[in-house]
């Protein structure tokens, strides 16, 4: 048996987290991106820095905020609160929040890349031929921006797997709530426990190795299509 | 429409046919494409009333969007959707427009436009010429009230050009819908319109039916090289002989060329004016087969200081000859006098597909 049996909660939990924000981001960075892609808005430029914000920030700067923000006095503690879902941190759905948080320029910014990349024309020429603005999203923007897909969902995933300071604020170190590999991995480097240390972490470098082969082996026919 | 912009303002106020072919010409900048803009709904100009065939399609807050209005469109750079076939983008309109897929109309749009064997194909694999093709077809096969074409051969380098003229000749022929085509090339315009407006700085400057307009077009407009007018004509004889065929017109008949133009077929010729001279006398001795008598009607500026275009009435129709101040001086030509036009060479226009466009 290469990992213990925490060892696997842990990185069953961090898989679970990472698919959980991957698809939350999905849904809520398409539109986002969409919008900073083909706005004229003045508020565009604010926005896309907020977005971008968690690029520069140190993550323990966003934890403690996030933390403030979910504790019993924040606006996202009384929300919670108030929906009957009890606070936040501490628990799987605060490092949820948390992880949307961090991990949404991962997300939005390949999209706008890619959106920003589809000349005018292409959807002028769908508007043209029939298709009213969602219907022109769905068949010529989206597949069309297939590539800046991929590349936001793969970044995503595995920026939220890696997270360590953002998660050490607002989940702490529970077993099998919130401790995810990268804390597991801390935890045996703490103890001194080189070995088990290094197979964590050598299921995790295997781990990136596959999904960037991944990425590799999809993107050609993705370039072939530009 | 009035359009106000730093540093450009458009005031074009135009009713154009609902048939046929008309098209928009003026020099780049001049506000071709944001008309065309403006008619289609992607520029959405506050102010404007578009009307077309009685349905107002914005007029103050009322404004049809773009993918109500029923147009095809075809732009300067072929917009084919990278992620289809050459099928599948050509039915992405008519689908929109409920058609089945095996539409006889689709059928005819793809033989028209001889598209049967780029169908599979991926759009990435097709010269510039079979892309413009199949975004024309593309727009056809969504069975559009109105065609708009703006510039649709200006990227196209000359013989891609003239692979792809006869299509438009053959739409110009079949299609019952009204086209609007905007260019900066007197060259297509001569052969594919019927009406003609000339923009210029976003104003028009003149516009009617293209054998009217072109022999009063202000010559300041365009390339002196370019002034010319255009005839409808009737292939009347063949001398297999000497490969001429003889050409009538209101006013006259000219030998060309013979480019296997069967006899009693209609056609349009353009006469350069720079290929008329003018003559007290009929050529004799000559190499020159075309000479004319007719009626200096008027005389503009030729571009060029040292040249001016003579106008010349030969029956029905009306010709330029551009001769230099000089000889207009020493030859003392003046309005109502009697003259020769000796016409160097005559350009067919509108060959049946297959045969280039052999001039001169």
């Amino acid at each position: 048996m290469l990992l213990s049996a925490d060892d696997w909660q842990a990185v069953w939990l961090t898989a679970r987290l990472a698919s959980v924000v991957t698809l939350i981001l999905l849904v809520l960075g398409t539109p986002l991106a969409w919008w900073l892609a083909r706005t004229t808005s003045s508020l565009k430029k604010p926005l896309g820095a907020v977005v971008a914000l968690p690029l520069v920030l140190p993550p323990s700067v966003l934890g403690f905020y996030l933390l403030l923000a979910m504790g019993p006095n924040g606006p996202l503690g009384r929300l919670s609160a108030a929906l009957g879902l009890g606070l936040l941190p501490f628990s799987f759905w605060g490092l949820v929040v948390a992880s949307l948080c961090y991990s949404l320029p991962f997300m939005v910014q390949p999209l706008q890349n890619a959106f920003e990349g589809i000349g005018k024309p292409f959807l002028e020429a769908a508007a043209l031929l029939g298709a009213a603005p969602l219907d022109a999203f769905c068949t010529v923007a989206v597949p069309m921006a297939l590539p800046g897909f991929l590349a936001a969902v793969v970044m995503t995933f595995a920026h939220t797997v890696g997270e360590f300071g953002v998660v050490l604020m607002i989940g702490g170190n529970l077993p099998g709530i919130t401790r995810v590999a990268s804390l597991q991995l801390y935890d045996h480097v703490e103890a001194l426990e080189y070995a088990a240390a290094h197979r964590l972490a050598l299921v995790m470098v295997t781990f990136s190795f596959l999904v960037l082969l991944a990425v590799h082996a999809l993107r050609p026919d993705a370039r072939r299509r530009d | 429409m009035r359009l106000e912009r730093a540093g450009f303002s458009l005031d074009v106020a135009m009713e154009l046919p609902g048939h046929g072919v008309s098209a928009i010409f003026g020099p780049s900048g001049s506000g071709k494409t944001t008309v065309l803009r403006c008619l289609a709904g992607l520029e959405r100009v506050p102010g404007s009333l578009v009307d077309f065939q009685g349905i107002t399609w914005q007029k103050g807050a009322h404004f049809v969007p773009v993918h109500r209005r029923g147009i095809g469109y075809v732009f300067q750079e072929a917009t084919l959707f990278p992620h289809l076939d050459v099928r599948a983008n050509i039915l992405y309109g008519a689908r929109r427009h409920g058609m089945p897929r095996q539409d006889k109309a689709i059928q005819e749009i793809v033989t028209l436009l001889d598209l049967t064997p780029l169908l599979r194909r991926h759009v990435c694999h097709l010269s510039g010429g079979e892309r413009q093709r199949v975004a024309i077809g593309r727009a056809l096969a969504a069975s559009p009230r109105l065609l708009l074409m703006d510039e649709p051969l200006a990227n196209l380098d000359q013989g891609r050009k003239l692979d792809i003229l006869p299509y438009l000749d053959r739409l110009h022929e079949t299609l019952r819908i009204p086209i609007i085509y905007v260019s900066h090339d007197l060259d297509e315009l001569a052969r594919l319109s019927d009406y003609l407006v000339l923009l210029q700085a976003g104003r028009v400057v003149q516009q009617g039916s293209l054998f009217e307009v072109l022999p009063h077009l202000e010559t300041n407009l365009l390339d002196e090289q370019d002034a010319c007018v255009v005839l409808q004509a009737r292939v009347a004889a063949r001398d297999s002989s000497w490969q001429l065929a003889r050409l009538d017109f209101a006013g006259g008949s000219l030998w060309a060329r013979d480019h296997g133009v069967p006899v009693g077929s209609q056609l349009r010729v353009r006469l350069l004016a720079r290929d008329v001279s003018l003559s007290l006398e009929k050529m004799e001795h000559s190499s020159i087969l075309n000479s004319l008598p007719g009626m200096v009607t008027g005389i503009v500026p030729g571009g060029h200081p040292g040249l001016c275009l003579v106008q010349v009435q030969l029956g029905d129709s009306l010709l330029l000859a551009q001769v230099t101040r000089r000889s207009m001086t020493e030859m003392g030509i003046h309005p109502g006098m009697a003259l020769w036009a000796n016409i160097k060479s005559v350009t067919l226009l509108e060959q049946p597909l297959g045969t280039r466009l052999g001039t001169r």
